[in-house]
């Protein structure tokens, strides 16, 4: 484990640890993005690079925006302003069909599975370019049935790997959730993407399960496709990422490697809060009160 | 602490939303008659589910909860209040279609022969509130419903306030107001259970504090010496807290 975390630490060593911070090779850069709700500002980020082959993580306290900001970055919704670029092409205005089709392609918190498909109908779903896909093509078996054979070895080989092949044909929907997250992130290898996105892919995951859900996401990296997950499990986020993006409040407040994330005094202040350097006193009580009137017949 | 029967006593108390998922694995906590209590934790240790289960919004399965030696485990949330315990939830705590008057007086509406009297008790200690009287409470700013919500709890004169995250979604300069009308409604004698995100905010006025995790109890102490604990951070922030 050690040797394959040196070889991709590499490229990452030597940059500062700072919000924004350029790094040497990146498949995705964000620029001046901001998305609001109402008068609420859910997402405003400056900028931000993700190092290509390596595994990013993204995390926050509760509401940083985290999600919104993943949405924004796969064409699930659509930024106020901003850019992306995926691998030097513009991608703020794509859908998630064709940022899938340019190889990026996402997982979700809560799973997505057509339930009332078999799991192997479930993986071949993923694959990209299918013929059968237009109408009059459909109709002629000869057009796609070639193709089609192709896609379902590729998918029993991946189920295979993901140690899903005993359950190829059971519906999706009697897997349980930690099998469900597996079979989302071996469909989303199916349409051989370059960057995987994952959504908080150890939530709700049994701890049996973690374990070989973590080697797959290292593995993703071994090969070379670039890796960018939000989760709320520091254990996870120490263990398998390379390096780690903070947000809180819709901005970037920190970056840098794990081991530098838990000294930094602004990710501490955004999950404990701020505080006092001391407890205030009667007449400091009065004080901030009057402040905080004020502040408010100016607005 | 002192020999005195606690005001609230919560004992190995297990509860949950569903039947056969507990969220709370067996917790414990003691208020003291007076007394000013926080409980923190990371996301989902169970924080507001504690409150829940005491104010009787959720059942408690297993434990007791008690109220000044009584048992009030399966007692509905009416009764509490009736008793003398008031809730302030986090989201949706005003009437917004009711005006500031109307939602104060819906806080006493078993005892209305005391209104005038509450009235001007909590519009004293709120004046902003004062001012707008008439204002419908969907029109307030985030931190006056935030005022009008714990006004309206106060007005049963309850013996304990339980606050969800009195501070959320709140500027830093009204969560610090939030705070310090906290602090000063405890002062005039009535106990408080507080739940907040803000761990260090809170850890700093209050009495003592209760560190949540998954459903049980991970550490109690005084709320200084929380606030200096190297373990809180570590709970939060997990293995990237430690240092090599």
């Amino acid at each position: 484990m050690l040797d394959d975390a040196t070889t991709t630490e590499q490229p990452l060593t030597r940059l500062p640890w700072e919000p924004g911070v350029s790094k040497p090779d990146p498949i995705l850069v964000v620029d001046e993005m901001r998305k609001t709700f109402g008068g609420l500002v859910a997402v405003d980020v400056d900028h931000l690079e993700v190092q290509r082959g390596v595994i990013t993580a993204l995390i926050g306290p509760n509401g940083a925006g985290k999600t919104t900001f993943f949405n924004l970055l796969t064409g699930f919704d659509s930024p106020d302003r901003g850019r992306v670029a995926f691998d030097g092409d513009m991608i703020d205005k794509a859908s998630p069909h064709t940022l899938a089709q340019r190889g990026m392609v996402r997982t979700f918190q809560l799973t997505k599975a057509l339930t009332k498909l078999p799991v192997i109908e479930n993986m071949k779903l993923g694959a990209k370019n299918q013929k059968g896909e237009h109408f009059f093509n459909a109709l002629l078996t000869a057009v796609w049935g070639g193709q089609e054979k192709e896609i379902e070895a590729r998918a029993d080989d991946l189920l295979t790997r993901f140690k899903m092949d005993h359950m190829r044909d059971e519906y999706a929907g009697t897997l349980s959730g930690g099998q469900r997250k597996l079979l989302e992130m071996a469909r989303s290898l199916m349409a051989e993407p370059r960057l995987v996105m994952l959504d908080e892919p150890m939530a709700g995951v049994n701890p049996a399960l973690t374990q070989s859900l973590l080697a797959h996401v290292k593995s993703l990296r071994n090969e070379g496709i670039t890796v960018m997950f939000v989760e709320h499990d520091m254990d996870v986020v120490r263990d398998i990422s390379d390096w780690v993006v903070v947000m809180a409040e819709g901005r970037i407040i920190a970056e840098g490697p794990p081991e530098s994330i838990g000294q930094n005094k602004a990710v501490i202040d955004a999950y404990l809060g701020v505080h006092h350097d001391a407890a205030l006193d009667l007449e400091e009580e009065e004080e901030r009160l009057a402040q905080v009137q004020r502040i408010e017949v100016e607005e | 602490m002192s020999e005195q029967t606690p005001l609230i006593e919560i004992k190995d108390v297990v509860a949950g939303y569903v039947p056969g998922v507990n969220i709370l694995n067996g917790v414990d906590l003691v208020l003291a008659p007076g007394e000013l209590v926080g409980i923190i934790g990371p996301n989902g240790a169970g924080k507001s589910t504690m409150l829940k289960a005491l104010f009787g919004l959720i059942p408690v399965t297993e434990g007791v909860v008690t109220y000044k030696g009584d048992d009030i485990s399966d007692l509905p949330a009416h009764e509490l209040v009736e008793r003398g315990i008031g809730y302030v939830p986090q989201n949706e705590n005003v009437f917004p279609s009711l005006t500031v008057e109307e939602n104060l007086e819906m806080g006493l509406y078993l005892r209305p022969k005391k209104t005038t009297e509450r009235m001007s008790y909590v519009l004293d200690l709120f004046p902003r509130l004062s001012e707008r009287t008439r204002q419908r409470a969907g029109s307030l700013s985030g931190g006056e419903r935030q005022m009008l919500a714990m006004g309206r709890a106060l007005m049963m004169e309850p013996e304990v306030l339980l606050l969800d995250e009195p501070s959320a979604g709140l500027s830093p300069a009204l969560q610090d107001e939030a705070f310090i009308r906290t602090k000063q409604i405890n002062r005039t004698g009535v106990g408080v259970i507080m739940v907040e995100q803000n761990a260090r905010r809170c850890l700093q006025i209050c009495d003592r504090g209760y560190v949540l995790d998954q459903g049980r109890n991970a550490y109690t102490n005084t709320g200084a010496e929380l606030l200096r604990d190297p373990k809180v951070v570590e709970l939060y922030l997990g293995t990237l807290a430690k240092v090599e």
